[in-house]
């Protein structure tokens, strides 16, 4: 089977509106994008926080952050269901082989990305900024604001840095979600099982369909970084 | 500026103050009083500790002996407002001229409405109208440094430090930040400039204080320094010989 095949399959699956298919693309993009928004909204303040503050131990929690930003997803996938499992702590809320376990586990995986290049964002225009908000009578905690507004361009890669992990993860979703047809079936762990059961003309297509994704996940990337180029010098 | 805004008169007052790190004096017994109007230039030779003096003034660095007084005070967040700083190379924000204006008076609390007014009519005064919607870290060296000055402006200081605002400017963009300075001496705001550029001492200057290895070695209305310089150091560095 050629590439042009795979691609005519993937379009086709895309354009023919198969429902699984778009069951599967759509709970994947669900899932990570709910990930992604969790991840920065805790992820940026601990970067800035970390950035700003200085305390006891603060290197080792750089170090932590950055490191785990290479976190195993079935590592994080199985720490998440020894919780989520009906005699884990978190067992009572019923929430394994849910997309919501599926959000979480990415999440996880997606917070050390956003924390610690958030950090590294943050901690580099304070540098640059410090002397002049310092002269407006402001400390660093206070002008944690004003440094992630101006910095929202490279915020935003590390975002879709993020995204790019999680859209693209197969361990933790498949431990957690349990890879259940229509509930938690996502597109990494569809390809992983197609290809298990020698279903490669669909795996193919629906990896076409990711990293199709991936592409346009990249060229936000550029076009961010063109426009903070233009507008900020 | 009314006269409700008009400055006042801060009395800054060193004792005693010196800064050392890693072992190293940077500055030894400095005792400066500063106070009323006009303008004071900080001269001397590289590594002398006149950008640090003035930091330790501003409040952006706390001397590691003696103490600082702002009218008999310690340094506080209030009384930074009062004063503004400029630096060699100015700090601007990624944002657009006017927002880099409006910033300051955001930190103090400063409706919307008049902010737009004050950082507009600040703009106008610094010749920057035009650049007003530009992004301020496309503009030239010199509107750069001007749109700090009007920055500084709009917050109303009584006192302006300013640190080699010139120093990496060429002669026309230098005039126009002199012009800039001398603007914000007219309206009566003290003015405390570091430069090594002794033609521009001439210009600006009311009163000199000369630094030397992290001491004050000489202070003196500007007519009696430039015409009679009491240390030898002061001699050697009018004269344009070199010391260290």
């Amino acid at each position: 089977m050629g590439i042009i095949d795979i691609v005519t399959l993937a379009i086709s699956l895309i354009l023919k509106g198969d429902s699984s298919v778009l069951t599967i693309v759509g709970l994947s993009l669900t899932v990570s994008i709910s990930a992604v928004l969790l991840a920065t909204v805790i992820g940026l303040p601990i970067g800035a926080l970390v950035a700003l503050t200085r305390f006891p131990g603060r290197a080792a929690v750089v170090l932590l952050l950055n490191a785990a930003m290479g976190l195993p997803p079935v590592v994080v996938g199985l720490a998440l269901y020894l919780l989520l499992s009906r005699a884990g702590p978190l067992g009572e809320f019923g929430l394994l082989f849910t997309p919501t376990a599926m959000v979480f586990a990415q999440a996880v995986l997606v917070l050390p990305i956003i924390a610690a290049l958030g950090r590294q964002t943050v901690a580099d225009l304070w540098v640059e900024y410090g002397d002049l908000l310092h002269s407006f009578g402001n400390g660093p905690l206070a002008s944690a604001p004003t440094l992630l507004w101006d910095a929202r361009y490279s915020l935003a890669t590390a975002v879709l840095a993020g995204f790019g992990r999680a859209i693209a993860e197969v361990g933790a979703v498949m431990i957690v979600g349990g890879n259940i047809a229509g509930v938690t079936r996502t597109m990494t762990t569809t390809i992983a099982l197609e290809t298990s059961k020698g279903n490669l003309a669909l795996a193919m297509a629906l990896g076409t369909i990711l990293m199709g994704l991936s592409i346009l996940v990249n060229g936000g990337v550029q076009l961010i970084s063109s426009i903070a180029g233009r507008k900020q010098a | 500026m009314n006269a409700i805004d008009s400055p006042q008169s801060q009395r800054l007052i060193l004792e005693d103050v010196g800064f050392t790190i890693n072992g190293q004096v940077l500055l030894s017994a400095i005792d400066l009083e500063l106070a009323g109007h006009g303008c004071t230039v900080i001269l001397g030779p590289n590594g002398a500790g006149k950008s640090l003096l003035l930091r330790i003034c501003h409040g952006l660095l706390a001397p590691t002996s003696g103490s600082v007084r702002w009218n008999g005070a310690s340094p506080s967040k209030a009384l930074l407002r009062r004063q503004a700083m400029v630096f060699q190379r100015p700090v601007l924000l990624r944002r657009s001229a006017l927002s880099n204006i409006a910033y300051p008076l955001k930190l103090a609390g400063v409706g919307r409405e008049e902010r737009r007014f004050r950082a507009t009519e600040a703009l106008k005064r610094f010749g920057l109208a035009e650049v007003a919607s530009r992004p301020a870290r496309v503009l030239s060296g010199g509107e750069q440094q001007r749109l700090a000055l009007a920055r500084a402006w709009v917050v109303r200081p009584d006192i302006l430090f300013l640190d080699e605002p010139t120093a990496s400017l060429d002669p026309a963009a230098s005039y126009q930040v002199e012009l800039a300075i001398r603007a914000f001496l007219d309206a009566g705001v003290k003015v405390v400039l570091v430069t090594h550029d002794l033609a521009q001492a001439r210009r600006l200057g009311d009163e000199m204080i000369f630094m030397f290895r992290g001491q004050i070695r000489e202070r003196a209305s500007a007519a009696d320094f430039f015409a009679i310089p009491k240390t030898s150091e002061a001699r050697a560095f009018l004269g344009g010989d070199l010391i260290w």
